[in-house]
C-alpha cells in the first residue's frame, strides 16, 4: 500500500466513481459467496431450530411415538407444575444474589489489583485461573471442601473454630448459598478483568482534578469511578444475568439439583424432560420461558440503562 | 544509596499493608481449592479419610493417577477434546469473519434485516436450540459423533457481531487503495482486513476455546460411547452417587484441567487481553 500514495492522489473523482459502478455488479454474488458458510449453518443450527422449538411446545412427542398435536396443554400443565416453579424460583434467586455480589466484589477485586502493588499480576493470575476451568471441574474440586462431615476442609476449618457442622451440600438450606459460593469463586476473575480494562479507560487527567480539588477516596470512588465505569458495568450486568439464567453444569454436578429439588434449575428441568422423561414437547414449552425470561430481563435492563448508565 | 531505595520501597509496602493483608487472604481464597485437589490427588484412600488435615500429602504416590489413567481413556479424551476444539475454532473464525466482512463492507439487499435477524439471535439462549438440534442430529445420522458438537459449536451470531463491529473500525481509505491496485474483495478481505484484525481474532479464539473446551450439557446430550467422549463428560461421569473416591477423583479433575491451565499460563496475555475487549466494545 505504501508504495503508491501518489497513484491514489492522481485518480479523478469520475474514474474513482466509474470504477466503483463496475464493481456494484458483483457486490451481491460476493456477498452471498461470504455469508453462505455462516449463513447455512445460522439457519439449519439456530434460526430454524428457534422456531422448531416454539412449534414442538405444542406436541406431545416422546421421540419413540410419533409426534401428536395437543395444543396449549404443555402450557397449561406448566401453572400446575411444582418443579417448575420451584426450579424458576431457584435460577431467579441464584441469579439475583449472584450477580450483584459478582459485580460489587468483582470491582473490589479490579480496584485492588489496579493498584500499584507488588506481585500484582501475579494475583491477577490467580483470580482468573477458575474461569479458564470447566464448571464441571471446579464443581468437583468444591464437593470435597464443602463435605458436611469434618472430613470436609471447610467443616474442618470451622470445627476448629467451635462452629458445628453445616450440611452445605445436603440441606434445602444450604445448598443454595454454595451453589452461589462455588459460582463466584469461578467468575469473580473473569469479571474482575473486565473491570480493569474499564478501569483503565478511565482517563487519569480526572483522578489528578479530583485530588486538587481536594476530593477523598470515597467521593473519587462513588463520584468518578462508578460514573464513568457504568458502561462496563452495565455490560458486566447483562452477561452475568444472562449467563446465570442458564446455569446448568454447576448445579448438575455440585448437587444434582438437589436435595428435594432445592437447587434444581431451569435448564436442568429443560434437560431432565427432554433427555430423561422423553417429554420433547414439555421440555419446549419450558425452553420457551427461558427464553421470554431473558428476553424480558434484558428488554428493562435496556430500559433502565439510560438512568445510570453514563456515556 | 541502595539502602536508600530500599528503604523507600519498604515504606511504600508497609504505608499499603492493609492492602497486601487483603491480597494475601485473596489469593488464598483463590488458590487453596486448587492447592487441595493437587494433595488430595496424591493422598491414600486411608489418609483422605482420617482427619489429618495435612496439606501437604505424606508421600507423593502416584497411584491414583495410575488408577485412574487405568479406568479412564483419558488420552482418546484428550484427543476428541483437542480435534473438537480445534475444528470449532478453525470453523468460527473463518465463517464468521468472512459474513462480518460482508456485513460490514458490502451492500446487498436485505442486509439489514439480515442483521438484525444475527442480532435478535444473539439473545437466544443456546438451551432454547438444544431439543430442536438434537432432533435434527438423529434425523442425519450425526448422534454420537464429533461432528453434532463441532456443527452445533460453530455457527454463533456473537462471533459475526464482534468481528462485524471491529471490521467497520478499520478506515475504508485502506481498502479503497487496495481497489485501484486491483484488489479483488477475497484479496481485499485476506491481505487487508485479516492482518489488521488480529486483536478481534485473538478475543474470538479464547472465546470459542473456552467454551468449546469446557463444554458440558451439548456434549451430555449428543455423545453416549465412551471412546467419543470429551474431557469434561468423561470427569462428570466420575460423580456417582455411592463411595466416590475423592482422591482419585481429584487426580482425574487435575488430569482434566491441566491442559487448558497450561495453554492459559503460556499465553496470559492473550486470554486477559482477549476478555477485557469484549468488555470495551460492550
Amino acid at each position: 500500500m505504501e508504495a503508491h500514495p501518489t497513484s491514489y492522489s492522481m485518480i479523478t473523482h469520475q474514474r474513482l466513481r466509474s470504477m466503483k459502478l463496475t464493481m456494484k455488479h458483483g457486490e451481491g454474488l460476493a456477498a452471498f459467496l461470504f455469508l453462505l458458510p455462516n449463513i447455512l449453518g445460522f439457519l439449519l443450527f439456530s434460526m430454524i431450530p428457534t422456531l422448531a422449538s416454539f412449534g414442538i411446545s405444542f406436541l406431545d412427542w416422546g421421540l419413540l411415538n410419533s409426534p401428536s398435536f395437543i395444543g396449549f396443554t404443555n402450557y397449561r400443565e406448566l401453572f400446575t407444575d411444582d418443579v417448575f416453579w420451584l426450579a424458576l424460583k431457584n435460577t431467579a434467586s441464584y441469579s439475583f444474589i449472584k450477580v450483584p455480589l459478582n459485580l460489587m466484589l468483582s470491582l473490589l477485586l479490579a480496584i485492588l489489583l489496579n493498584k500499584q502493588l507488588h506481585g500484582r499480576n501475579f494475583f491477577r493470575s490467580i483470580a482468573f485461573l477458575p474461569s479458564v476451568c470447566s464448571s464441571v471441574a471446579v464443581a468437583l474440586i468444591w464437593t470435597p471442601l464443602l463435605e458436611s462431615s469434618e472430613n470436609g476442609l471447610i467443616n474442618h476449618v470451622l470445627s476448629l473454630l467451635g462452629i458445628n457442622v453445616i450440611p452445605f451440600l445436603v440441606s434445602p438450606f444450604w445448598a443454595m448459598p454454595s451453589v452461589i459460593l462455588v459460582g463466584l469463586w469461578k467468575e469473580l476473575g473473569y469479571f474482575m478483568v473486565i473491570f480493569l480494562a474499564g478501569l483503565q479507560g478511565i482517563p487519569r487527567s480526572y483522578y489528578e482534578a479530583a485530588s486538587i480539588d481536594g476530593a477523598n477516596s470515597r467521593d473519587v470512588f462513588f463520584h468518578i469511578t462508578i460514573p464513568l465505569i457504568s458502561p462496563t458495568t452495565f455490560f458486566a450486568l447483562t452477561t452475568s444475568l444472562i449467563g446465570s439464567f442458564q446455569i446448568f453444569d454447576l448445579t448438575s454436578v455440585l448437587t444434582k439439583g438437589g436435595p428435594a429439588n432445592a437447587t434444581n434449575t431451569l435448564v436442568m428441568y429443560i434437560y431432565q424432560n427432554g433427555f430423561q422423561f422423553f417429554r420433547m414437547g414439555y421440555a419446549s414449552a419450558l425452553s420457551l420461558i427461558l427464553f421470554i425470561t431473558i428476553f424480558i430481563i434484558t428488554l428493562v435492563q435496556n430500559h433502565y440503562s439510560d438512568k445510570w448508565v453514563f456515556n | 544509596m541502595k539502602t536508600q531505595v530500599a528503604t523507600i520501597q519498604w515504606r511504600k509496602v508497609t504505608k499499603n499493608w492493609v492492602w497486601y493483608v487483603l491480597l494475601v487472604l485473596l489469593a488464598a481464597f483463590f488458590f487453596i481449592p486448587f492447592w487441595w485437589m493437587i494433595a488430595t490427588s496424591f493422598k491414600t484412600y486411608s489418609e483422605v479419610y482420617t482427619k489429618q488435615y495435612s496439606l501437604i500429602p505424606t508421600s507423593f504416590n502416584f497411584d491414583n493417577y495410575r488408577e485412574v489413567f487405568n479406568a479412564l481413556p483419558f488420552g482418546v479424551y484428550l484427543w476428541n477434546t483437542i480435534k473438537v476444539s480445534s475444528l470449532v475454532i478453525i470453523g468460527t473464525l473463518t465463517t464468521s469473519s468472512m459474513a462480518a466482512y460482508a456485513f460490514a463492507r458490502l451492500r446487498f439487499k436485505g442486509r439489514d434485516v439480515l442483521f438484525f435477524l444475527y442480532l435478535a439471535t444473539l439473545m437466544i439462549p443456546r438451551q432454547v436450540v438444544l431439543i430442536p438440534n438434537f432432533i435434527i442430529f438423529r434425523e442425519l445420522g450425526l448422534l454420537d459423533t464429533h461432528w453434532s458438537l463441532i456443527l452445533s459449536g460453530i455457527f454463533t451470531a456473537y462471533g459475526t457481531f464482534l468481528l462485524r463491529q471491529f471490521f467497520l473500525s478499520i478506515p475504508k481509505e485502506l481498502e479503497e487503495a487496495a481497489v485501484i491496485d486491483g484488489y479483488g474483495y477475497w484479496a481485499r478481505f485476506v491481505h487487508i482486513i485479516i492482518p489488521l484484525s488480529n486483536a478481534a481474532l485473538t478475543t474470538l479464539l479464547i472465546i470459542t476455546l473456552l467454551a468449546i473446551w469446557n463444554e458440558y450439557l451439548y456434549a451430555l446430550v449428543f455423545l453416549q460411547s465412551d471412546v467419543n467422549r470429551t474431557l469434561t463428560l468423561g470427569i462428570a461421569l466420575l460423580r456417582g452417587d455411592f463411595d466416590v473416591k475423592w482422591n482419585q477423583v481429584m487426580a482425574a479433575t487435575l488430569i482434566s484441567i491441566a491442559p487448558i491451565v497450561l495453554v492459559y499460563l503460556s499465553a496470559q496475555r492473550y486470554f486477559v487481553e482477549g476478555i477485557a475487549l469484549t468488555g470495551v466494545k460492550g
